[in-house]
């Protein structure tokens, strides 16, 4: 009996190695593409502007990420005397790892996926709200005014457009009848739901901005007003988490629209050219196009005043997508095209 | 999984006795968040995947962060607080044993819940998001409406309580501004310029 256990446990043991292995896959990819978004994001701003951006590091300025990478590494980390240092160091801790958990249910193509769970998109939506803990820690640890003003900022600021990103993908759930990605996917094999949920997709991409504080709604980190908000105080190690967060998240936030409106891997026409290229190079295409949104915004608008984010949140976003949720159910009741999973 | 029901519940236990005991107020609520994130572990390996992701978005992403942002703005003073344990020590001490026995009844009486429950047994291998809605939406429709009523009254209450014009605070109305016309604003006046040339 005891023996028994053993084993038992040794292969629960197994099991979480090769787990541990497959997140690293996943892991790896995901922190040189989040390097190369840095890079990519100065060359857009940089041609936006008229500029060349990074051109000495390597070929192109290539290096230019790894080179920025080692420059935080080497530097000295100082936590203030008057800050809460386990709060503090925690925090930065938080927010990167939360970026990363929420890939393990991304499928990036038909079988492609770590985590395959039923509720795949409530997984994530949970996963961003938890988010919110990493700024907020970040703001009250610090014992500053800046990073404590620039952190309820930004929580006000990501509560209140994750109410309608959740009305958003009840949207999508309701065309679906499932909270699994891949069924989600496949529900777009006909035509992708940015075409009949065109609305509901603009205000996706819209909440997505500030929930990832992105310029034009990157209030906590406003410069002329907060220093740089939440993480005035951070330096090095613990400043480039937060910042490989926020680009992480970024790329989630991306993937996620791709998943919920563009047809995931699924190839633009079902022709069979299309169908030669593997998904997750239509995936990576797809998601790439939706990263150069979010950088030529930030290029091109200015920043929106505090109260006028929360109007567009609260009193524009809010009541459109109720309505759209509304709609859309009406819509499938109606031409009794409400997808049943009943079996 | 034994192993990490272990390790969730133990963490779960840990963080619950740490939250009552912590001495900073925002320690305690950080704990709780914890505890809360270790039970959705739970529910998870109990296959109640739903209700852990509800738990997750609702408690920690929600209603916990609102109460860390009160305790942060909150300048709570320790000595006040051991000053009101003795005044609220029966009262929570009689909170604590009603929960407690309410916990013991409903532990003693876990068979006759379960057969209530027969009629959810899975027959079409749904899975228990669908379970739970088909569930709600069906038996018990009119609870559900109104625990959401009872919510929509009290945001109201929330909203009517602190919703109040004060005078000398600057808002920006945008009916007002795209109402705004030309004559409105602007005045032009000739005037003659007598030292001219």
């Amino acid at each position: 009996m005891k023996v028994n256990s053993m084993d038992n446990l040794f292969q629960q043991l197994n099991e979480v190695l090769i787990i541990s292995f497959y997140v690293l896959l996943i892991v790896g990819p995901l922190l040189i593409a989040v390097a190369f978004l840095t890079y990519l994001e100065r060359k857009v701003i940089a041609a936006v502007q008229y500029r060349k951006g990074p051109n000495v590091v390597g070929m192109f300025g290539l290096l230019q990420p790894f080179a920025d990478g080692v420059k935080l590494f080497s530097k000295e980390t100082i936590i203030p005397a008057s800050a809460n240092k386990i709060i503090f160091v925690l925090a930065p801790m938080i927010s990167f790892a939360l970026s990363l958990v929420a890939w393990s249910v991304i499928p990036i193509s038909e079988n492609l996926v770590l985590a395959n769970i039923n509720v795949g998109i409530l997984y994530i939506f949970a996963i961003s709200s938890l988010s919110i803990y990493g700024v907020i820690m970040a703001g009250w640890a610090s014992n500053s005014k800046y990073a404590f003003l620039g952190a309820l900022r930004s929580t006000a600021q990501m509560v209140s457009y994750e109410v309608s990103i959740g009305f958003v993908i009840v949207c999508v759930l309701l065309c679906v009848g499932s909270l699994n990605l891949q069924d989600i996917v496949l529900a777009q094999k006909n035509y992708w739901f940015f075409i009949p949920l065109f609305p509901m997709f603009i205000v996706f991409i819209i909440s997505a901005l500030a929930e990832t504080n992105r310029a034009p709604f990157d209030l906590p980190e406003d410069e002329s007003a907060l220093v740089a908000g939440y993480f005035t105080e951070y330096s090095s190690m613990l400043f480039a988490m937060f910042f490989l967060g926020e680009y992480s998240a970024m790329i989630l936030m991306s993937s996620l629209g791709v998943i919920l409106f563009l047809g995931g891997w699924l190839p633009p026409f079902d022709y069979y050219v299309f169908n030669l290229v593997p998904g997750f190079i239509w995936f990576f295409l797809k998601v790439g196009i939706l990263l150069f949104i979010f950088l030529w915004v930030r290029a091109t608008l200015p920043r929106f005043r505090y109260d006028q984010l929360m109007r567009l949140g609260w009193k524009v976003f809010l009541p459109l997508s109720l309505f759209w949720v509304f709609i859309t159910a009406t819509v499938l009741v109606f031409f009794d095209i409400l997808p049943n999973f009943y079996g | 999984m034994n192993l990490f029901f272990f390790l969730f519940s133990a963490i779960i236990v840990l963080s619950a006795i740490a939250v009552i005991s912590s001495r900073n107020p925002v320690h305690s609520v950080l704990f709780l968040i914890l505890a809360f994130v270790n039970a959705a572990g739970i529910f998870v390996l109990a296959g109640a995947e739903f209700l852990a992701m509800i738990l997750l978005i609702v408690y920690v992403g929600a209603v916990a962060v609102l109460f860390l942002f009160v305790v942060m703005m909150l300048n709570i003073n320790l000595e006040e607080i051991k000053f009101q344990v003795k005044k609220y020590f029966f009262s929570g001490l009689f909170v604590g044993l009603i929960l407690l026995a309410e916990l013991f009844f409903s532990f003693s009486n876990l068979d006759l819940i379960r057969n209530k429950n027969v009629m959810v047994t899975n027959s079409k291998n749904l899975t228990n998001t669908h379970q739970i809605g088909s569930i709600i939406y069906t038996e018990y429709f009119f609870v559900f409406q109104l625990s959401g009523c009872i919510l929509l009254v009290a945001m109201i209450g929330a909203i009517v309580l602190t919703l109040r014009k004060r005078p000398g605070v600057l808002r920006q109305t945008v009916s007002k501004q795209i109402d705004r016309k030309k004559e409105d604003s602007i005045e032009i006046i000739k005037f003659k310029n007598n030292n001219a040339n």
